[in-house]
């Protein structure tokens, strides 16, 4: 009816203004992030989150709303996924010497992060769509979804599961890893990347390019083995309930 | 390479992924499959890595950019979240610790382990 009202309108109903919001509320976390000296407590992506969720309920829009502009953010996963293949390829040569354990420590740390969340869940009453939305919560966001949705979660509850992971994942590492005297910037990385897929990634490439590049290289193929591995780990765990 | 190139070719092999994961029915995710596509390619032509590199870069600083819009995603299931908030909060918090150090620790410990097998110290 009002000019006002019709603003409105049309930010809701225009992707420019969820697109838009999403840039500003990350460029500003950095920038928060950075004037506290790099504490990963002030964490850009759940700045960001917790920043965007504020002006979404200020103005009444819903996430719908929101998600039709910044899918365009959302899709670039998929090339940066890719792009992930060019630090890969600057370790390969130390890769091939570590394959094998690497693999073994990759079967572990992927049922262990899925299914601990699971088991704890099940002592403290989780529902069960809760509980199946946790297990691939260590998987880099889009396979993630697609597990979930195999197994009877809620692909959408996974992505939020996901993204607290990777969060806490990204804020705690660097503090466990020197509390227990863990130096090897290969095994830091494939924790990080197994337990926080990209946003360990992410964050670990900050402390170190090694560091980054194994994480990315964890990240990749727990995202490869995790849609076999987890789904088949269910099954067995369901069996003896 | 420039930017552009860079930016088409990722969507290329990322698009050759889904297909494949396509036509195959593979649970794995097309960009996955791109990625390691791409990582062959790397290794028959290692001058692509140097030339692709200040592009990829420049996204991949950005990595953490793009969790945000699924994170957003919260604010749908927040009345779930309230009702179950002690057990989802203990299982994350918890569940990644553990990951994190059974990861590491478990890489530590093979590595020692197939490298004493095999007979070289180091």
């Amino acid at each position: 009816m009002t000019n006002d009202s019709a603003i409105w309108v049309y930010l809701s109903a225009s992707p420019l203004f969820g697109l838009t919001l999403t840039l500003v509320s990350y460029l500003l976390a950095v920038k928060l992030y950075q004037t506290g000296r790099g504490n990963p407590l002030l964490n850009p992506v759940a700045l960001s989150i917790l920043l965007i969720m504020g002006v979404l309920y200020a103005f009444n829009l819903t996430y719908e709303a929101y998600f039709s502009g910044a899918q365009f953010i959302h899709f670039l996963l998929g090339p940066a996924t890719v792009a992930l293949a060019i630090p890969l390829f600057d370790q390969f040569g130390k890769l091939k010497k570590v394959w094998l354990p690497l693999t073994a420590a990759l079967v572990l740390g992927i049922t262990v992060s899925g299914f601990s969340a699971y088991f704890i869940a099940l002592q403290l009453g989780a529902s069960e769509q809760t509980l199946l939305s946790l297990i691939p919560k260590s998987v880099t966001a889009p396979i993630a979804m697609g597990i979930s949705e195999k197994t009877g979660g809620l692909p959408t509850l996974t992505a939020v599961f996901v993204v607290i992971t990777g969060i806490l994942g990204a804020i705690l590492g660097s503090t466990l890893f020197k509390l227990l005297k863990i130096r090897d910037d290969s095994v830091k990385g494939v924790a990080m990347g197994v337990t926080a897929h990209g946003l360990g990634t992410a964050r670990s490439f900050q402390l170190s390019p090694e560091m980054g590049a194994f994480a990315g290289l964890a990240m990749a193929l727990s995202a490869s083995i995790s849609p076999f591995l987890l789904p088949l780990v269910l099954s067995f765990v369901q069996r003896f309930q | 390479m420039p930017f552009l190139t860079v930016i088409t070719l990722l969507l290329i092999y990322q698009l050759i992924g889904e297909l494949i994961v396509l036509g195959f029915s593979w649970p794995i995710p097309g960009p996955v499959v791109g990625m390691l596509l791409l990582l062959m390619t790397l290794l028959l032509r290692a001058s692509f890595a140097t030339e692709m590199r200040a592009s990829t870069d420049k996204i991949l600083t950005h990595l953490s950019l793009l969790f945000v819009p699924a994170g957003v995603g919260l604010m749908v299931h927040l009345s779930r979240l309230e009702q179950e908030w002690l057990a989802i909060t203990l299982a994350l918090f918890i569940s990644t610790v553990l990951g994190l150090l059974v990861t590491a620790w478990s890489m530590m410990l093979f590595s020692k382990w197939f490298q004493s097998e095999r007979g070289y110290d180091k």
